[in-house]
């Protein structure tokens, strides 16, 4: 698209100041130059020029601004020669226009052109002596949101047509009040073309500030978790390092805290029967110093009877870490369709179900009672030598 | 009883050495590697019979290590042995390709009966593991494409209930009434059930749950 950009010895990829190259220039090589900061075609922009200058000359004191105030790029050895073969073409196209026009009477756009002339040519300058790495933000805001071109186009279709319109009604000698707000519209219009991008830039700046500051957030919060939890942790280790059980209940929880934080879904305990399991879970591990293995399968959030069962497996993770002398106690909690079901089992030491003196609470009133009260069921299995399980079952409401 | 051989593929030194001190007498380690480049090397070298495989590594991890050992026809067996808890490594691994899963938790004794097992053609699940399997199954909400592979059978259902429930394999033969052979059957059948799935809620399930 832009064949002259390559020969342009002095042009970096990014946006540099706009300069008026001197090779392939057509009369001052400003249009190129402005062609290569918009990214254009230089043949639109030298139309455009041609088309301005058939109203009102417009086009040539555009032109002549951004001349002055455009530097030229510099050339080492002779200058190239000026595309005349080409200023013949745009001038001949010139004064078809011009003539086509002199007969319709379009040119005569009066006073009223002179308003969108100057503002056109400032925001022409401004552009061009806008500091290059803003201008590139600009640009960039405008070409990446996506289809945002395609609304340019839009918008700027719209503006020529307008445009034209009003030119046609002022020469035409329509309602004259009315030309005013049509062309306060163009160059309102045009105020937006000009804003646009930059507006657009803005509301991607803020994106990127936002995701940038969400991970400098989630990054601080590891941080913080790592501080909080692991290293603290490790000084506990060093200072208990002649406890050995101290210290294996200290790895063990740290370690079962760092995993609930690295791969359990993030869940709230007070809320849903999966997270609450394994908090009960790892608060008995630490009273007693057993480890608890506990597998969920489906979820479900918790309700009255629920709790109870929780309440009642809590009872059962208790008994088993403190009567029954096993390393390990296995939880298994399963939410199904129609009920919640709770397994703690261990392979301890065991006990007759029926010797259990009747003034012992734990088993007959907090897990065999209590379930029952709150219209579950429970089930102990248990025999001396062959370790315990405790079955929970809870209907679920519908 | 006939020994079995044992590659030990972890990146951690302390870790390996860790477990080859702890392993019984019927298994002897024949070698160690700490990464994918190695692992497969290793593996293609001392044609062991069982692979310890961590599952996070430098270089692609165990599943990595799975596919171009695997891939090139191999009939080596794995066995998955990870700190990780993530329903994504657990899944991703055992349809990687590895006959097992169990964490870095599990007692030397554990270990020794598990890679005995896998070496003799069997399954390894852990409780873990199990109640994946029964969750990933459980969430299916359009029907399966392929009831033989995509759904579980009750018996397999209440054998991977209780693996879930702590329940050793024999302890499963004697709860069900059946051998332990036949419990044996039922669980690498949920395995090849595992492995062979097209079901794409397995994979999409177990990186969902990360995302809740």
């Amino acid at each position: 698209m832009l064949p002259e950009m390559s020969e342009m010895p002095n042009a970096p990829a990014a946006y540099p100041r706009m300069v008026r190259p001197a090779s392939g220039r057509v009369v001052a090589g400003v249009a190129q130059g402005a062609a290569a900061q918009l990214r254009l075609d230089p043949v639109v922009l030298r139309l455009a020029f041609v088309l301005l200058t058939v109203v009102d000359g417009l086009g040539v004191v555009a032109y002549a601004a951004l001349w002055m105030f455009t530097p030229k790029e510099e050339v080492k050895g002779r200058e190239p020669a000026r595309e005349w073969g080409q200023l013949a073409a745009y001038g001949v196209l010139w004064l078809a226009l011009a003539g086509f026009a002199w007969m319709t009477g379009a040119s005569s756009g009066g006073f009223g052109t002179w308003p969108i002339a100057v503002g056109g040519i400032g925001a022409l300058i401004l552009w061009q002596q806008a500091d290059p790495g803003r201008r590139q933000r600009w640009m960039s805001g405008a070409v990446k949101q996506v289809s945002t071109t395609w609304v340019r186009t839009g918008i700027g279709a719209l503006l020529v047509v307008v445009g034209a319109i009003g030119f046609l009604a002022a020469s035409g000698e329509l309602a004259k009040a009315r030309t005013g707000l049509v062309f306060t519209a163009v160059v309102v219009g045009g105020m937006l073309m000009i804003a646009a991008p930059w507006l657009a830039s803005l509301v991607k700046e803020l994106q990127r500030e936002r995701t940038e500051r969400i991970r400098q957030e989630e990054r601080a919060e590891v941080a913080a978790h790592v501080h909080d939890s692991v290293l603290h942790t490790l000084t506990l280790i060093q200072r208990n390092a002649h406890d050995a059980r101290e210290v294996a209940r200290l790895a063990r929880s740290q370690e079962r805290e760092l995993r609930n934080w690295l791969y359990q879904p993030k869940q709230d305990a007070d809320a849903t029967l999966a997270a609450a399991v394994r908090r009960v879970a790892a608060e008995e591990e630490d009273a007693h110093g057993v480890q608890i293995e506990v597998v969920c399968v489906g979820d479900c959030e918790l309700n009255e009877g629920l709790v109870a069962l929780l309440q009642a497996a809590r009872q059962a993770m208790v008994n088993a870490c403190k009567y029954s002398g096993a390393p390990v106690v296995s939880v298994y909690a399963e939410v199904e369709p129609d009920e919640v079901t709770v397994f703690v089992r261990d392979r301890g030491k065991g006990f007759v179900l029926d010797d259990v003196p009747g003034d012992r609470m734990g088993i007959r009133q907090s897990i065999i009672g209590r379930m029952e009260r709150n219209g579950g069921s429970a089930r102990v299995r248990t025999e001396p030598g062959d370790g315990t399980e405790v079955m929970l079952t809870m209907k679920r409401e519908q | 009883m006939k020994t079995v051989r044992v590659l030990i593929v972890d990146d951690h030194r302390l870790f390996r050495s860790g477990v080859r001190a702890e392993l019984g007498p019927s298994i002897q380690v024949i070698g160690e590697a700490e990464d994918v480049e190695s692992a497969v090397t290793a593996i293609g070298e001392l044609q062991p019979d069982v692979v310890l495989l961590d599952v996070h590594m430098p270089g692609g991890g165990g599943q990595e290590v799975l596919r171009r050992v695997l891939g090139s026809g191999s009939q080596v067996r794995f066995l998955a042995l990870s700190v990780s808890d993530a329903a994504e490594d657990v899944i991703g691994v055992i349809r990687g390709g590895a006959r097992g899963y169990v964490t870095k938790t599990i007692s030397g004794a554990e270990l020794t009966d598990a890679i005995i097992r896998v070496s003799e053609g069997d399954a390894v699940f852990s409780p873990r593991l199990a109640g994946f399997v029964l969750d990933a199954f459980a969430s299916t909400e359009a029907p399966p494409i392929d009831p033989e592979l995509d759904s579980l059978t009750q018996r397999e259902r209440e054998v991977l209930r209780l693996i879930a429930r702590g329940y050793a394999y024999k302890e499963i033969a004697k709860e069900l009434f059946i051998s332990v052979k036949t419990v044996e059957t039922h669980v690498s059948s949920v395995l090849r059930k595992l492995q062979l799935s097209n079901r794409h809620e397995l994979s999409r399930w177990a990186t969902a749950r990360r995302l809740v």
